[in-house]
């Protein structure tokens, strides 16, 4: 016997709240796939303090669209009891660590969004969402800084951590378009100054990347085409692994409290 | 922790040093004096030292590896937190080891290629497999449990550098066992799967723990320098029955059951008096032949290899920013 998947009603705003929860655990679930294997121990501290705020702040989310949907729903059964086709990350965190260049390149991508946007969420009308926001940019500011410094040891380091990191790049580069995803029930939280329309961030989150890139003489890809699907549930096949070995407790014994 | 007395019995070296110094050196200690790095001490003090430092600072990293395979398998995201949490505890443990390792001239590089050298030990503990999520609560409860043991008397260890870090580790792992205990409880008030998986960890578990604090008296040769430097403050065979006395009420507190016929209570000397150690096993496990030695070097090693394109690119990044701002510093003069 195994633990259904839960149903969820999904609103505007308990999607809005699930889909960064879920970037925040997915991600947050990857970098503490390193903890006892990083290339210094200096990083295996560090990887470990971003895994950890990337999965406070994926409780919060969690809680906050638990409160929203007004069901029995918790952290736990959203994190634990939902499928594949449930969750609502971005395909960029869901991507398979690889090296340590594109685990560090995942981070800026995201990171160099992360961080203005939370920091523009600081003023939205949602009093939870301003909250959790403030928190999250600092953390999402030292993200940043540690994956800009790292792109940058690594593109203007060896021969080697050149093509690592451009590799990295390349191969990643696909999934950024989506950072910027919007919907029709984003719009309507957008209107009403609950969510900041990420289209105002490009321009900043271009800059950051474009910088960080040149310092590290690295190439952004010529290539503009976009993989998207994440936003709606159509994930790469990385996920559902995640997903079976991160829920594995909850799935095999139902109902215990742990 | 974990410092397990596992060095090699001390040669009789000769101290050929300035026999005033030695006294001085000698009289500091004895007065419950710190010494510190840049003091005159004896060179079989800082090998002493050296060695058990730096097993202590391989046990909190290879220690990372057990614990760390149930990060992504914790049950609730709280449990993930803490878990991540807690062996990055244990990484920063490792940190301030080898720092103060360093502090008596070895590098944490020298030390690190003797771990993965196969030529330093590390504690006997970590050889054991994680097999279900009640290890993860029996490893705080019991690993922690007796590395608070064996550490707190460190605290007060001659060598300053040591002691200071063992203070901030004590707090650190008192807080892991509270954590690790807090899993049992849970676990031993749920389902009957759950107090089965909490049982069959304990009795996994207790014996291993019991070989932490090493060879029993008799056996231990290296134990009265040790103590005469002030470096160790009990046997071995008193901090393990500290660790007896302290754990068997918590396990019945838990409901569960010890895996010793042999134990009860001696009214006489008013301790727990327990059965046989394998000590046959201890010394498998420490020569290499436990059930996960081979897998946790391969770990390390496998982590410092596929780092190290990692570690020269930083190092290339470093020389070439130091060249540039010479360049810069050359033209501005
Ligand atoms: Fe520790
Ligand atoms: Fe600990």
């Amino acid at each position: 016997m195994a633990t259904a998947s839960i149903a969820i009603v999904e609103t505007p705003l308990v999607n809005y709240a699930l889909r960064r929860g879920d970037d925040a655990l997915i991600l947050g679930h990857r970098l503490s796939e390193w903890c006892g294997h990083a290339p210094m121990l200096e990083e295996d501290m560090a990887l470990a303090n971003m895994g950890l705020d990337l999965i406070g702040q994926a409780r919060e989310l969690y809680s906050y669209a638990a409160q929203a949907e007004g069901a029995a729903n918790t952290e736990d059964t959203l994190a634990y009891l939902r499928d594949v086709r449930q969750y609502r990350n971005l395909l960029l965190v869901e991507q398979p660590n690889g090296d340590f260049a594109r685990t560090m390149l995942r981070q800026l991508f995201y990171s160099a969004f992360a961080d203005p946007y939370w920091r523009a969420m600081m003023g939205s009308s949602d009093p939870t969402l301003a909250a959790i926001a403030a928190k999250s940019e600092k953390e999402s500011a030292y993200h940043l800084r540690h994956a800009s410094e790292w792109v940058i040891r690594l593109g203007d380091g060896t021969e080697e951590s050149h093509r690592r990191a451009q590799t990295a790049i390349d191969e990643l580069w696909a999934f950024t378009g989506e950072l910027f995803h919007v919907d029709d029930g984003d719009a309507a939280l957008i209107k009403d100054g609950i969510a900041i329309d990420p289209e105002r961030l490009r321009g900043v989150w271009s800059e950051t990347i474009a910088t960080v890139l040149s310092r590290a003489t690295l190439q952004r890809p010529n290539s503009d085409w976009m993989q998207q699907g994440g936003r709606a549930g159509h994930h790469s096949e990385h996920l559902g692994h995640l997903l079976s070995e991160l829920q594995s407790l909850q799935r095999s014994f139902p109902g215990a409290t742990w | 922790m974990y410092t397990q007395a596992l060095n090699a019995p001390q040669s009789d070296e000769r101290h050929l040093e300035d026999a005033d110094k030695s006294a001085r050196f000698e009289a500091r200690v004895a007065n419950e004096q710190r010494i510190e790095p840049n003091d005159w001490m004896p060179a079989a003090y800082r090998k002493t030292l050296t060695r058990q430092i730096s097993q202590h600072a391989h046990s909190e990293i290879v220690g990372m590896l057990p614990e760390g395979n149930w990060i992504t398998r914790a049950p609730t995201l709280r449990r993930k937190a803490a878990l991540l949490a807690k062996v990055q505890d244990e990484c920063g443990h490792g940190l301030y080891l080898y720092a103060a390792a360093e502090t008596l001239g070895s590098s944490r590089e020298e030390l690190v290629d003797q771990l993965l050298g196969g030529k330093a030990k590390y504690s006997s503990i970590f050889n054991y497999p994680t097999l279900t999520w009640a290890d993860i609560g029996a490893i705080g409860w019991l690993v922690d449990g007796a590395a608070i043991m064996n550490q707190i008397p460190l605290c007060r260890c001659s060598y300053g550098p040591y002691a200071r870090a063992m203070i901030r580790v004590c707090k650190e792992e008192s807080f892991h066992q509270r954590q690790g205990y807090e899993i049992m409880v849970t676990l031993s008030r749920g389902t009957d799967e759950q107090k089965a998986m909490a049982q069959d960890a304990l009795n996994r578990w207790w014996w291993p723990c019991l070989m932490m604090f090493g060879p029993p008296d008799q056996q231990s040769q290296h134990g009265n320098q040790s103590t005469r430097w002030k470096i160790k403050r009990f046997s071995n065979d008193e901090l393990r029955q500290k660790f007896v006395d302290a754990t068997v009420p918590q396990a019945r507190y838990l409901g569960l059951t010890m895996p010793d016929p042999e134990l009860r209570f001696n009214d006489a000397t008013q301790h727990w008096d327990f059965g046989a150690i394998d000590w046959q096993e201890f010394a498998d496990v420490l020569a290499g032949f436990g059930p996960c030695n081979r897998d946790r070097m391969a770990a390390r090693r496998k982590a410092h290899d596929d780092g190290a394109w990692v570690r020269e690119a930083a190092q290339a990044y470093a020389d070439k920013e130091r060249a540039r701002r010479a360049a810069d510093n050359a033209v501005a003069a």
